[in-house]
């Protein structure tokens, strides 16, 4: 990071959920992280780690009873948290674009493809039909979409999921936004389907010169695309690193336990190592470190304070009491210092 | 959904434009429910005819056997005979033609009023159902206030207040629609809102009206439509209801219920006076129903096949 220019610095973002009976759950509590541009950072977490919820905060498409409480998202310098709904809707779809997880249910039924897409024309150029549908099918094209003249009449029950995922992708991409959020756009894909929208994603990114967020919990999937990763546990951020980094030397003992729990083809293993326990309900989080439960290395101190996202070495960000200068555990835990 | 043979058929179907295909299997579906169909023709055929009546009435032709208000006292009473085919009332008005001419009223005011309660209820809904939070809340109990009135009741109480007319009696049954509208309305927005397609239109930078009217409204259409067929059939029953209580047409006006009220005091003598009339009703009210629950089973797509 650094001297690079940051298309997005999101900074102690706090989205919270305030339910009826007057309790408030933190979503996101304190999420910071900077997208610099023109690259690919990479949000990870478990299934309720608040990762969606960051992308959709980033857009602010929070809806009832959720709420951006705190914190700043500064695109390209202006704070989004500010924007009122009108300025965020120029922003929508024609600067920050999100495709999501699902492509069988992210199209409307109704509709054609050629119609959705060009629905992204009519927001936001106010183009008028015959202009729009050059546009789609160039579009079309774009995302690799075989005879596009023939498929802007057919409707999203006609075309396969990694179809659907490319007409999601055109129809984000139609006004060329300078950032795209990705939420899991290959969890609902077939692994070969996956790959070659990854694929497409890159290459689009190359040509767009797009920053992405790549919002997803498949370690993999941030191997192949992305240079800076965010890991996130229970809604904060743990770790923040470059791609290499963390993957040769993750080290919060979270991060460790992600990638000791996933196979891996160069060692020989009998068995893979699991993190012990459940993610804390969020009801009863833990007040110390949320990981502290189910970390290892958990001392008195890691159950009662929470340790606060710390610089360390170059552009590398963690939150994990070991690594500060009043761990009073066991020394030896270091062993993932390079 | 990846079935293949599904898959196979769905393509090679699929060179016919979808949305024309869609309403063809639609109309097929319905058919196949004879009922609905015969139903559907009944009141294609009822409207046909009370607007030929109707149009020919106002350029001063009668083509019912008699005119509509004609006295012709010594045959008061008459039972069905040649001459009047569903009898004479107290007043020796014919009621074959009565009803001929009447029938524009009840639809009439079966389709007006229904598509009053649309026009309130259905927008009220949907910005209850789209917006939620205070907006829904507000909205909400004042139609669960309509609600808590009985229908009739409700419809009395708007006639008492803006005087018994026709006009008055349509609003009356207006408004008395527009809560089951609302709900209606309100549920299935509730569960498009929630799809992932409507975040994915927002993330586009839509607004608000453009999500309401291009991406909610298709897909509530299909329960508005059928609520508005089995609606109609009320508002015939609650019209006709409230001129039989004297609030609705005022004689001569050969609106139904009115002329069951005419009836109502010779019922044991000259049953036919009340028979006609009601077994109009009878016929208009259930066409409605079978052809709405016919419509209900062909829209849904749960019931498919």
């Amino acid at each position: 990071m650094g001297k690079e220019e940051n298309i997005l610095s999101v900074k102690d973002l706090q989205t919270s959920f305030f339910i009826d009976d007057g309790s408030e759950v933190k979503a996101v509590d304190g999420v910071t992280f900077d997208v610099p541009k023109g690259k690919t950072i990479g949000i990870v977490g478990e299934s309720g780690s608040g990762k969606s919820i960051t992308a959709l905060s980033i857009l602010k498409l929070i809806d009832n009873p959720g709420k951006i409480k705190g914190g700043q998202i500064l695109y390209k310098g202006d704070n989004l948290v500010d924007y009122n709904e009108r300025k965020m809707r120029k922003i929508r779809g024609n600067q920050i674009s999100m495709i999501f997880q699902e492509p069988m249910t992210s199209l409307n039924p109704t509709y054609t493809v050629g119609e959705q897409i060009s629905e992204s024309y009519k927001i936001h150029q106010g183009l008028g039909k015959k202009e729009s549908k050059r546009k789609v099918i160039e579009m079309l094209k774009l995302v690799g979409i075989p005879s596009p003249e023939k498929r802007i009449d057919q409707y999203p029950f006609e075309l396969s999921g990694g179809m659907r995922q490319r007409v999601m992708i055109a129809m984000a991409l139609a006004c060329r936004p300078e950032m795209l959020i990705a939420d899991e756009p290959t969890t609902a894909l077939d692994v070969t389907i996956q790959a070659q929208i990854l694929e497409l994603i890159k290459e689009l990114q190359d040509e767009l010169g797009m920053s992405v967020i790549m919002i997803t919990h498949d370690l993999g999937v941030v191997a192949e695309t992305c240079d800076y990763v965010a890991v996130m546990y229970c809604g904060k951020v743990v770790e923040y690193a470059d791609v290499r980094t963390l993957f040769k030397n993750p080290r919060h003992p979270y991060t460790v336990g992600l990638l000791n729990s996933l196979p891996r083809s160069d060692v020989d293993q009998e068995e893979l190592i699991p993190i012990k326990g459940t993610v804390p309900s969020p009801d009863e989080m833990p007040t110390g470190c949320r990981f502290a439960p189910r970390c290892p290395f958990a001392t008195e101190k890691c159950h009662n304070e929470l340790p606060e996202l710390e610089q360390i070495g170059l552009g590398e960000q963690i939150r994990c009491w070991i690594y500060t200068d009043e761990w009073t555990g066991d020394p030896e835990v270091k062993v993932y210092e390079p | 959904m990846s079935d293949p043979a599904v898959q196979a058929a769905v393509t090679t179907n699929a060179s016919l434009n979808p949305r024309v295909k869609a309403r063809k299997d639609l109309i097929k579906r319905f058919k196949k429910n004879k009922a609905a169909l015969i139903s559907f023709y009944v009141i294609l055929f009822l409207i046909v005819v009370s607007i030929i009546v109707h149009v020919f009435q106002l350029f001063g032709i009668t083509i019912t056997p008699h005119s509509p208000s004609a006295v012709n006292l010594p045959d008061r009473f008459q039972g069905p005979s040649a001459e009047y085919w569903f009898g004479a009332d107290h007043m020796g008005r014919d009621i074959f033609s009565r009803i001929l001419h009447g029938m524009i009223l009840t639809l009439g005011i079966g389709f007006v009023s229904v598509f009053m309660g649309a026009l309130v209820g259905v927008p009220l809904g949907i910005i209850s159902g789209y917006y939620g939070g205070k907006v829904d809340a507000v909205i909400m109990r004042i139609i669960d206030v309509l609600l808590a009135f009985p229908g009739i009741l409700l419809a009395l109480a708007i006639v008492s207040i803006l005087g018994g007319s026709l006009v008055n009696v349509t609003i009356a049954v207006a408004v008395y629609s527009v809560p089951g509208f609302a709900r209606i309305v309100r549920g299935s927005t509730l569960a498009t809102k929630k799809l992932e397609y409507i975040d994915a239109i927002r993330a586009l930078g839509a607004k608000d009206g453009r999500i309401i009217f291009k991406h909610i409204l298709p897909n509530v259409m299909s329960p508005i439509i059928v609520n508005a067929t089995l609606y109609i059939a009320t508002a015939v029953l609650t019209a006709a209801g409230l001129s039989f209580l004297g609030l609705g047409a005022q004689p001569p006006t050969p609106e139904w219920g009115a002329m069951l009220n005419d009836g109502r005091g010779f019922m044991r003598d000259a049953g036919h006076i009340t028979l006609f009339p009601g077994l109009a009703i009878l016929v208009v009210v259930l066409a409605f129903n079978i052809f709405g629950d016919g419509l209900r089973d062909a829209l849904d797509p749960k019931m498919k096949n």
